[in-house]
């Protein structure tokens, strides 16, 4: 059973750290000028800091304990390629969603 | 005129944030049947969506608690999933910075995976909209996004019962990601630093705290940034 008073300061805790991680560049640095060199990392924020939080999910999914999956395998594959060459989020992930209840029903 | 075209900004936002009401309303359900199994009530369960608004955080939370981890590694684990949040953050600040400060503020709590990666993919291909188009194009995207959590993590608390593991749900998220990034993979640069991350990401998977996640971003980041400099360098030598 999860004790209430650290429930509550983990929910109020997590609540701020957050919100000071969400506000501190958008809120503190404002408009003012940021580097050039800063710049042209933050361009690769989103293709760098998303497919590491998903690698790890794909490959080694917690669901399965960490064993490599093949329905998984195959939906992240078709996800993939579909948003490359089609480049249709909602279509991706509806691919995605359906070849991966596919393969789990034919390989079942 | 201004105003007409501040509000088709926010009527696109809201159209390109809709569709991830298919994976957020399965995701936020699944929270709240896990956090009422873990002997959350319903409201508390759905002041923990409210106030930390952030889904991977909160199922590390969670799961962290119910091992009976120490408070200190329960918020060190979360808020380390939550770093890119900051990095989100800067890569914000050029679009939105010159906004006020409370619509700074506003947007910070709203800053989540899929609003940040729409909207930096919208602003990034249009650089000519005003800061006001892409204040009012970010809260068209939040729109149908973040209620929805809130809403579906109470659904989840009051259901109470467990999704068939069949079902897979915990998948949701990586599909979700596959399909936001995927479009985004435009230049050499873009895809060097997806798949550098990618690979370094699982080979620092045993990093504690989920620290890996984050050393592995940073260094995607710098290799396209890093090609990115020298192919801007060959193109003015061959001009």
């Amino acid at each position: 059973m999860i004790d209430r008073t650290e429930l509550w300061i983990v929910i109020i805790g997590l609540g701020i750290g957050s919100f000071a991680l969400r506000f501190a560049f958008t809120g503190l640095v404002g408009d003012r000028q940021l580097p050039p060199w800063l710049l042209r990392h933050l361009r690769y924020t989103a293709v760098g800091i998303l497919p590491a939080l998903i690698a790890p999910a794909v490959l080694w999914p917690a669901a399965t304990n960490g064993e490599y999956d093949i329905p998984r395998l195959t939906a992240a594959a078709v996800t993939l390629a579909l948003g490359i060459f089609v480049k249709n989020v909602v279509g991706s992930i509806i691919s995605g969603v359906a070849t991966l209840y596919l393969m789990q029903f034919l390989l079942n | 005129m201004a105003s007409s075209s501040v509000k088709s900004a926010f009527k696109d936002g809201v159209r390109d944030g809709a569709p991830f009401i298919l994976v957020l309303v399965p995701f936020a359900t699944l929270f709240g049947v896990l956090a009422t199994e873990a002997g959350l009530n319903v409201f508390e369960t759905v002041a923990f969506s409210v106030v930390v608004i952030a889904g991977a955080a909160q199922f590390t939370a969670l799961q962290l608690m119910n091992e009976n981890a120490p408070t200190f590694v329960v918020l060190a684990s979360a808020l380390a999933v939550n770093l890119r949040m900051a990095m989100y953050s800067a890569s914000l600040t050029p679009h939105l910075g010159a906004a006020p400060l409370w619509q700074r503020a506003i947007a910070a709590y709203f800053t989540v995976d899929q609003s940040y990666a729409v909207s930096i993919t919208k602003f990034e291909a249009e650089p000519a909209m005003t800061v006001h188009q892409k204040m009012a194009y970010f809260a068209g995207v939040v729109t149908p996004v973040c209620p929805l959590w809130w809403i579906f993590t109470a659904v989840g608390a009051l259901i109470g019962e467990a999704i068939p593991a069949s079902f897979a749900l915990d998948f949701a998220v990586p599909i979700t990601f596959l399909a936001i990034i995927a479009p985004a993979l435009r230049t050499r640069a873009h895809i060097s630093a997806a798949l550098t991350a990618a690979a370094l990401s699982l080979l620092l998977v045993n990093i504690p705290y989920n620290l890996g996640i984050l050393l592995a971003g940073i260094g995607g980041m710098m290799v396209g940034a890093r090609i990115e400099k020298s192919t801007e360098a060959k193109a003015e030598a061959t001009s």
